[in-house]
């Protein structure tokens, strides 16, 4: 199976690649167009900022690339809000794929968001073997509101999306490297698809 | 729910665990991945390094130890001790750490604490703070405790709050090392006026010293070093504790 991790300069991608790794796989770090495209499964990861992560996408032209994907996607942090319609995060034009707006967590919870949550409504493939409830890490300011697109849900403050599908397209806005045992069922869950 | 986090801290020494290191069940203690790894198994939320070297090969023992952990342990870790520059937090967080501590280095350079949230966003920038109760006023020291500034503990943490830090590593240097308890009222204070996690740092001793910090001190996560390192207290039997008293936790 080939996996690739687009590698566009935003974030923490060896721990995405070492996840990986420890369930068995190996995965290429890659910002070629025609690499991306021949994967099995492409990872698109993020941490940062939402309008400097999209200028480095625009640079590298996989803004256009990524949602004419059609092999499993999974969004993971920034990388699912990018793949929204637009984010508040930088007045940020996102990528489109799941069509709902990202918004700042209202100052009536501490922001950002850091630590574990629990994840609801579980409806998905993905989490196969997660039980209801179950923690993941989050590290957050910034958030996508239910839609018919939601395959998990969180309570912070409000209840949000922590996870969205779309056709191929897969988002999670915690980070499945970071969050234990569970955290690995959920990617190996996604490259077993 | 967002759960209260528990967080073993390792003081590192070139590569290596230092002090207070105990346990009975490990082939080497000293070894940090072996610790950090055993500490994710039994239910740590967070790991902390904090690097006490003072060699010429720091930076590269460090990144190296900072990937070994990356590769081998699935919870978040953050990494402090000696950080002062922007390409100092990029080679770390390339090699997976998840988040950097900064302390002297942001009171010397406050704008740095801007850079790194503008860099790299706030969320991977900690900034911890240690203070001293002195008369009455809590006022921040450098050097492990040993040297006031003339800051004021509740000051200075709004200030870096608005420069963009992500969060707030408070010691109490009139708790560190008594086992008498987290500085309850200080951290309840710093979680009123500031919008930001607050981890408590400093005095941790038994069970009941965590739960008075999350109930009375309103810190989102707590830091503790030899209790964890001597099995004094098993981070399952704490959690299960916490639970019981309506406490949040990850189980």
């Amino acid at each position: 199976m080939k996996i690739v991790i687009i590698n566009y300069g935003a974030g923490n991608i060896q721990s995405i690649r070492f996840a990986i790794e420890r369930l068995g796989y190996d995965a290429i770090l890659s910002n070629d167009v025609e690499e991306i495209k021949s994967a099995d499964k492409v990872i698109f990861p993020g941490v940062g900022e939402a309008s400097s992560a999209m200028k480095m996408l625009k640079a590298t032209g996989l803004d256009t690339v990524i949602p004419t994907l059609t092999q499993p996607v999974l969004g993971i942090c920034l990388g699912m809000q990018l793949m929204c319609k637009y984010s508040e995060e930088g007045d940020t034009t996102g990528l489109g794929v799941f069509d709902v707006d990202v918004k700042r967590f209202e100052n009536i919870v501490k922001v950002p968001q850091i630590g574990w949550n629990q994840i609801s409504g579980l409806g998905s493939k993905i989490f196969n073997n997660v039980k209801e409830g179950a923690y993941m890490y989050l590290v957050h300011s910034y958030y996508a509101p239910l839609t018919k697109e939601t395959i998990a849900t969180t309570e912070y403050g409000i209840q949000y999306s922590t996870a969205l599908q779309k056709a191929n397209f897969y988002g999670v806005q915690f980070h499945p490297e970071k969050s234990s045992t569970d955290g690995a069922q959920i990617l190996e869950n996604f490259l077993n698809l | 729910m967002l759960a209260k986090r528990i967080v073993p801290c390792l003081d590192i020494k070139n590569g290596r665990t230092v002090k207070g290191v105990n346990f009975v069940d490990l082939r080497d203690a000293g070894d940090p991945v072996e610790l950090a790894k055993k500490y994710a198994a039994t239910g740590a939320d967070e790991l902390v390094f904090l690097d006490i070297s003072a060699t010429e090969e720091r930076r590269r023992t460090l990144v190296n130890l900072v990937r070994d952990v990356a590769a081998q342990v699935n919870i978040p870790f953050t990494v402090g001790g000696g950080i002062s520059s922007v390409e100092d937090v990029d080679i770390l967080l390339q090699n997976g750490a998840d988040k950097v501590s900064i302390n002297s280095s942001a009171v010397k350079r406050p704008q740095l604490v801007n850079e790194l949230s503008q860099k790299f966003g706030s969320q991977c920038v900690v900034v911890a703070i240690d203070a001293k109760k002195i008369d009455g006023e809590w006022i921040v020291h450098l050097v492990g405790g040993k040297v006031p500034t003339e800051l004021n503990l509740f000051d200075w943490a709004k200030e870096v709050e608005e420069r963009g830090a992500g969060e707030i590593l408070f010691t109490s240097m009139n708790n560190d090392g008594t086992k008498d308890g987290f500085a309850n009222d200080a951290l309840a204070r710093l979680s009123e006026e500031l919008n930001i996690p607050i981890i408590a740092s400093g005095g941790a001793g038994n069970v009941q010293h965590f739960i008075d910090t999350f109930k009375d001190g309103k810190a989102d996560a707590a830091l503790a070093a030899s209790v964890f390192h001597f099995q004094e207290i098993e981070i399952p039997d704490l959690k299960q504790e916490l639970k019981k008293q309506g406490i949040p936790v990850r189980l």
